[in-house]
């Protein structure tokens, strides 16, 4: 009992401390830059981590995730263009909504396959939203997307939108993180490892899955949503099919077996792409070389690697 | 008394093999009973059939006065009929104590709670103690379940199935792959387990020490049909079991 107090001190003083680093960026810099690389890093990793409640955690790999992530982006890029920047924060709620309908009716259709036919189904889907976007030019802006969308009133301000990212990114890590951990976290893990067994313990497999994937969608929305004001732009790229693939590349990265493990990648992943896109335009090249390396030396990803050496090391069962 | 699973005329082929041939019996409350016969003879198949996971061809299952033909695995289980598999059907990724919580969270309609941490849970996870102990696992508890001996990944599967408070339990040979000391274990545990929670069991078996040595009743499948049903004496006696299973120098 000790040892799980003691951990869970732990765990807030960590929570403390990344919230403290995050908090304090527009303190330390006044870079409009900066400020965009950190709200980056806190979009992506939202997205990411959502996106691995589906696939670290439930094993299901969707390759779509960008659908919702474009649909939270485009509804409010297109609510602001067509009905002024008044309806920034309505087009948030609105564009979550249109996830939790969306994820709802298209799950009940994409989970009825498995394995690596549930992938393909999810990678078309959202294909084909992108294929939309992009033809449609009167309403959508086609590949030029949509530019200047400001958010209203203070969240004008760059600080102040950056801290009210940081605010909804923070409550809905630490919503994904208690539904981690809560007994539907759990029979998701064990959806995983035995749906035979989750069955004969008079749990339904796929509710739960149509579950976690509606939740996983909604919160891909509200990243969308958020990257808009972030950017003050939208493009039809956040429907492709390789943001759905920088989240997995992400979710890698870092570990998908741990919960933190795709924030985590996700923020080196911008911090490489940040650093190394400035000198060379082969930045991509670099990403690539160093997930090969990650796969093939150390499958856990950072946060699984760095949870092993402290096994190893240290004589605190770091399993958990 | 009425009969807890009563089994009427049950049928299922695959293809032409007759793999359950008219089977009939009755199971009472708080019986522990055995199914023994030769592979192939369709014993996994018949708790299939039970347990909602293979359609009958025809025949009627009734269980606590229900009929349960038809009805879905999650269904089955719901109204109390428990199981453990030949190879043991754990959570390999989760700790001991978290493969037997889950089911007893389960149990007690709480999987659908999404954001209170699972240790909040102080009743599921007290009876699942209480289950892991009546097991003698309780100093494994926090170990990883695929890090178990075969044998404790076995008793772990039967610890699952207990938490869900079953009224009847199928066991599917218990006592598979493991060592003579730890058959003898599994044997007494089982009685054990059988007497604390206070169910009907039913197991299936090739150990006869342990078919003979616990079963109230005995029933023999040979080709998919009942071949004998009796006490042990009955069925240690019995001329067609002795040709078609047991042996002669049994």
């Amino acid at each position: 009992m000790t040892n799980n107090a003691a951990r869970r001190i732990n765990a807030t003083a960590l929570w403390g401390i990344v919230l403290l680093i995050f908090a304090l960026v527009p303190v330390f810099t006044t870079s409009a830059y900066k400020i965009n690389v950190a709200s980056h890093i806190l979009v992506w990793g939202l997205f990411a981590v959502s996106f691995n409640m589906l696939w670290g955690i439930t094993g299901m790999l969707s390759f779509g995730q960008a659908l919702y992530y474009g649909l939270g982006a485009y509804s409010v890029g297109l609510m602001v263009e067509h009905m002024g920047s008044g309806w920034f924060l309505p087009a948030i709620a609105l564009g979550l909504v249109m996830a939790i309908a969306l994820s709802f009716l298209l799950g009940l259709l994409v989970i009825r396959v498995g394995g690596v036919y549930f992938t393909m189904l999810t990678l078309a889907f959202a294909q084909l939203a992108w294929q939309i976007t992009f033809k449609w030019y009167d309403f959508t802006g086609g590949d030029d997307g949509i530019q200047g969308i400001i958010p209203p009133g203070i969240l004008e301000n760059r600080a102040a939108y950056y801290y009210f990212v940081l605010v909804l990114v923070f409550l809905s890590i630490w919503m994904l993180k208690r539904m981690a951990y809560s007994p539907f976290g759990m029979i998701l893990r064990c959806v995983q490892q035995n749906p035979d067994r989750v069955r004969f313990l008079g749990r339904r497999v796929r509710r739960n899955q149509l579950r976690v994937y509606v939740v996983s969608s909604f919160f891909a929305a509200l990243a969308g949503g958020l990257m808009a004001g972030v950017d003050s732009s939208i493009h039809t790229d956040m429907f492709f099919w390789t943001t759905s693939g920088e989240a997995i590349l992400m979710s890698v990265l870092g570990g998908i077996n741990q919960f933190f493990g795709p924030f985590i990648g996700a923020a080196v992943f911008i911090l490489i792409e940040d650093s190394i896109g400035a000198r060379t335009e082969f930045w991509p090249l670099i990403i690539g070389s160093i997930m090969l390396i990650m796969v093939i030396l150390f499958p856990k990803g950072i946060v699984g690697e760095v949870l092993r050496l402290k096994a190893r090391f240290g004589k605190n069962d770091a399993r958990r | 008394m009425v009969p807890i699973l009563e089994i009427q005329s049950l049928n299922k082929s695959f293809g032409g093999l007759h793999v359950t041939a008219n089977v009939s019996f009755s199971v009472m409350p708080g019986e522990l009973s055995a199914i023994i016969g030769p592979n192939g003879a369709g014993k996994t198949t018949l708790f299939n059939q039970i347990t909602g996971h293979l359609r009958s061809d025809s025949g009627r299952i009734r269980f606590n006065n229900q009929d349960i033909l038809g009805i879905s695995p999650q269904k089955i289980v719901a109204l109390g009929v428990g199981r453990a598999f030949q190879i043991a059907s754990i959570f390999p990724d989760e700790t001991v104590l978290d493969n037997v919580r889950i089911a007893c969270l389960s149990k007690r309609g709480e999987t659908g709670k999404y954001l209170r941490a699972v240790d909040a849970f102080t009743e599921a996870t007290d009876d699942a103690r209480a289950i892991l102990e009546s097991l003698g696992l309780s100093d494994q508890t926090q170990r990883l379940a695929f890090e178990l001996a075969h044998g404790d990944q076995k008793l772990l599967d039967i610890g699952i199935a207990l938490a869900l408070r079953p009224n009847l339990l199928l066991l599917d040979e218990p006592t598979a792959g493991m060592s003579p000391e730890e058959r003898l274990h599994t044997k007494e545990l089982i009685l054990k387990l059988w007497k604390e929670f206070n169910l009907a069991l039913i197991f299936i078996e090739h150990d006869m020490d342990m078919v003979f040595g616990i079963a109230q009743t005995v029933r023999v499948l040979q080709q998919g049909a009942l071949l004998a049903e009796g006490n042990p004496e009955q069925i240690r006696a019995n001329k067609e079991v002795i040709t078609a299973y047991l042996g002669e120098d049994f």
